[in-house]
C-alpha cells in the first residue's frame, strides 16, 4: 500500500534537513569536482581516449560516480535516525513501511540528482556543450540510477546496526562498482576477465547509458543500458521495501 | 474466556497476556507479562533501569515484535493489527525524537501528514497543540534552537495532535531541569483532565509516579511484582518508618505485631518499618532502651520501590551490614539469579 500524503511528507522532511545541512550540500558538490578538475585534467593531460579527449570521455563516468556515492551514503542515515530515535516517530506512523521506503529513497534520489544537476551544469560550461534533447534523456537516467543505489544504501542502512559496518561495507560494495564500472576507462580495451566483471556491474550500464546520451557512442545501445538499469532498479527497490518492512526499532 | 475478552476490550486501554520478548536466547527483557490498564488511567510504569519497561512500551507501540504472547491496545491486537493500532497511539520518546533541523510548526506538520490529516484539520490542530504546550511564539524557530524542556513539550504537543486514545510517554522528564518537570507534570495533568486521554508514563523518578499516576505497576526482570494506587504499594510495605538510635533489641521489635521490618544500617542507626505510628510509637519505644534519636517519617515511593526491586527486602542480609558495594551487588544478584 502506497500512501501519497507520506511519501510526501517524508521527502519534504528529507528536502529540507538537506538544504539546511550546508555542509551536506557543499561537501557533496566539492568532491566531484576535484575528480572533474583535478583528477581528469590531470590524467587527461597524458592520456587520449578517442576524439572526445579524456574530460569529456571520464565526465559521465564522473557523474555516475557522484550518483552512486551520494545516494548510497544516504542510507548511512537510516543508522544514524535509528540511534537518535528520530527514525521511531516514523516508524511508529500509521504510514505503509513501503511508503516510508519510498520517501526515504526519493529523499536519497533528491540529493544525489541536486549534485548531478550541479554538475551537469559545471560540465556544459567547461567541459562540453549540452543539449536540451540530452538533459532530457539524460534525466530520466541519473534518476533510475539514483533510485537504485539510494535503495541499495537504505537496504544496508535498515540491515546494519552501527555506522563502522556501514562504511566498511559500503566500501567493499561502491568501490569495486565504480572501478569495475569503465567510469575512468572504456571497456574495450580491457583483459578478458576485467570486462567479464564489469559486465555484471550494474553501474557499468549507469555510466554507459549517460555516455550515449553525452558523447553519441558507448559500449551498449541506450535501450540496453536503461533496460539493465530498470531490472537493477526493480531487484534493488523489492531488496529495500523488504527490509523496511521488517523495520525494528534498535533495541 | 471469549466473551470475556470482548467485555474487556470495552474498559481496558490496553490488556497484555502472557506477553513476553527475549533477546538472542538468554536476555528475556520482559516475561509473560500481563497487566490490564483502564481507559482514562494514568498509569506509571515503575521499574530500575533495564527493567524491560522501554521494551514493553516499544511493543505495546508496535515497534518490536513479542517473543510470545500478545497484547491488545485499544482493542486492537499489536500482533495482527499493527497499523490500526498505529492510529489510535501517540508516544513521547526517551530520547528526543523531533527533527533539530526543522521547526516546530514543521515537526507538527510533517506529524499531521503522516496521520493523514486534512491541510484544514492540520492548521487548527498545530495552533491548538502549540497554545497548549505554550510554544506558539517559538513555532517557526528550528527545534536546534530549543531548551530541553521545549522539545519535551514539542514532543507531548507531537504526540498529541492526531487526538490518540492512548499516549505513551517514555521518562517525559528525563535530563530536564526541576522547573522544566514542573511544568511537563502540569501539561501532563491538565491533558488526562481536559481530553480523558489514557496515559503509560515509564519513569524511575518516584516523585512524577507519586504526583501524576493514578496507578503504578513495578516491574523489575521483566516481570510485574506488584500493581495498584500510589496509596496501596505505600500500605502493602508499612505507613511509617521510625529511624531510631541507641539500645536496640532488634529480635524483640520483629516480635510487635505492627512492626513490619527492623533493620540497622552501618552507622548503627535502626529503621522500623510500622503500620500507624501515631497509634503505636509509644509501644514501639517502650520496647527500646535507652535511645538517643527517634525520627518519624511517611513510607515514600521511594521504599516501596527499593521494597519491591529486591535491595532492601530480606533481613538477614540487611543485619550483616553494607559491606562494599561490590558485595552487595553479588549478594543481591545471588538472591536474583
Amino acid at each position: 500500500m502506497v500512501e501519497f500524503d507520506a511519501i510526501y511528507a517524508i521527502w519534504l522532511r528529507e528536502a529540507k534537513v538537506y538544504i539546511r545541512e550546508k555542509e551536506r550540500v557543499i561537501a557533496s558538490i566539492v568532491s566531484p569536482l576535484l575528480w572533474l578538475f583535478v583528477f581528469s585534467a590531470g590524467v587527461g593531460g597524458t592520456v587520449t581516449v578517442g576524439e572526445t579527449g579524456y574530460q569529456a570521455f571520464v565526465f559521465p563516468g564522473i557523474l555516475a560516480m557522484s550518483i552512486l556515492f551520494v545516494s548510497f551514503f544516504y542510507g548511512l542515515y537510516i543508522i544514524w535516525d535509528r540511534k537518535l530515535d528520530f527514525l521511531k516517530e516514523v516508524l511508529v506512523a500509521p504510514a505503509s513501511r513501503s511508503s516510508i521506503f519510498l520517501g526515504k529513497a526519493f529523499g536519497g534520489m533528491t540529493d544525489a540528482m541536486v549534485q548531478a544537476l550541479v554538475l551537469l551544469a559545471v560540465g556544459a560550461v567547461f567541459i562540453m556543450p549540452l543539449g536540451p534533447l540530452q538533459v532530457i534523456y539524460l534525466i530520466p537516467v541519473l534518476l533510475l540510477t539514483s533510485f537504485s543505489t539510494a535503495s541499495m544504501g537504505l537496504f544496508m542502512g535498515a540491515k546494519m546496526r552501527s555506522q563502522e559496518g556501514f562504511a566498511l561495507v559500503s566500501n567493499l560494495v561502491m568501490w569495486p562498482m565504480f572501478f569495475f564500472s569503465g567510469a575512468l576507462f572504456p571497456l574495450e580495451n580491457l583483459p578478458g576477465y576485467l570486462k567479464d566483471i564489469s559486465l555484471i556491474d550494474p553501474i557499468t550500464y549507469a555510466v554507459d547509458a549517460i555516455r550515449v546520451v553525452l558523447l553519441g557512442s558507448g559500449a551498449f545501445p541506450l535501450y540496453y543500458d536503461v533496460g539493465v538499469l530498470c531490472v537493477f532498479a526493480a531487484i534493488t527497490g523489492g531488496m529495500g521495501l523488504l527490509a523496511f518492512g521488517d523495520l525494528q526499532q534498535a533495541k | 474466556m471469549k466473551s470475556a475478552n470482548q467485555a474487556d476490550s470495552g474498559e481496558d486501554a490496553i490488556k497484555t497476556s502472557g506477553l513476553t520478548k527475549r533477546f538472542n536466547s538468554t536476555v528475556t527483557a520482559v516475561d509473560s507479562l500481563n497487566l490490564e490498564i483502564k481507559k482514562g488511567e494514568v498509569f506509571g510504569l515503575l521499574g530500575p533501569n533495564g527493567a524491560g519497561k522501554t521494551t514493553l512500551i516499544s511493543m505495546l507501540c508496535t515497534l518490536l515484535h513479542p517473543t510470545s504472547g500478545t497484547a491488545t491496545v485499544a482493542g486492537l491486537d499489536i500482533r495482527s493489527e499493527p497499523s490500526k493500532v498505529r492510529k489510535e497511539i501517540g508516544i513521547v520518546f526517551q530520547e528526543p525524537s523531533v527533527d533539530d533541523l526543522l521547526t516546530g510548526r514543521e515537526n507538527l506538520d510533517l506529524h499531521g501528514m503522516l496521520y493523514k490529516m486534512k491541510p484544514e484539520d492540520r492548521k487548527k490542530r498545530i495552533a491548538e497543540m502549540l497554545a497548549l504546550v505554550e510554544l506558539t511564539d517559538r513555532a517557526d524557530d528550528l527545534v536546534r534552537t530549543y531548551s530541553g524542556g521545549m522539545r519535551r513539550r514539542l514532543e507531548i504537543a507531537r504526540g498529541l495532535m492526531h487526538r490518540p486514545k492512548i499516549l505513551f510517554l517514555d521518562e517525559p522528564t528525563l535530563g530536564l531541569d526541576p522547573a522544566s518537570r514542573e511544568h511537563i507534570w502540569a501539561h501532563i495533568k491538565r491533558l488526562s483532565e481536559e481530553y480523558g486521554t489514557t496515559m503509560v508514563l515509564t519513569t524511575h523518578y518516584m516523585e512524577e509516579a507519586d504526583r501524576l499516576c493514578s496507578r503504578i505497576g513495578i516491574i523489575d526482570k521483566g516481570k510485574l511484582v506488584v500493581i495498584g494506587t500510589a496509596g496501596e504499594l505505600k500500605e502493602k510495605v508499612g505507613q511509617d518508618i521510625v529511624r531510631l538510635r541507641g539500645e536496640v533489641d532488634l529480635g524483640k521489635l520483629r516480635k510487635l505485631k505492627f512492626v513490619k521490618k527492623a533493620k540497622m544500617d552501618k552507622e548503627g542507626m535502626v529503621d522500623v518499618t510500622m503500620t500507624n505510628a501515631a497509634k503505636n510509637l509509644q509501644t514501639l519505644l517502650d520496647a527500646c532502651g535507652k535511645l538517643t534519636s527517634v525520627q518519624v517519617r511517611e513510607v515514600t515511593l521511594n521504599d516501596v520501590f527499593l521494597h519491591y526491586t529486591g535491595r532492601d527486602i530480606h533481613r538477614e542480609e540487611e543485619e550483616e551490614g553494607e559491606g562494599s558495594w561490590a558485595d552487595r551487588v553479588m549478594q543481591w544478584s545471588g538472591q536474583r539469579g
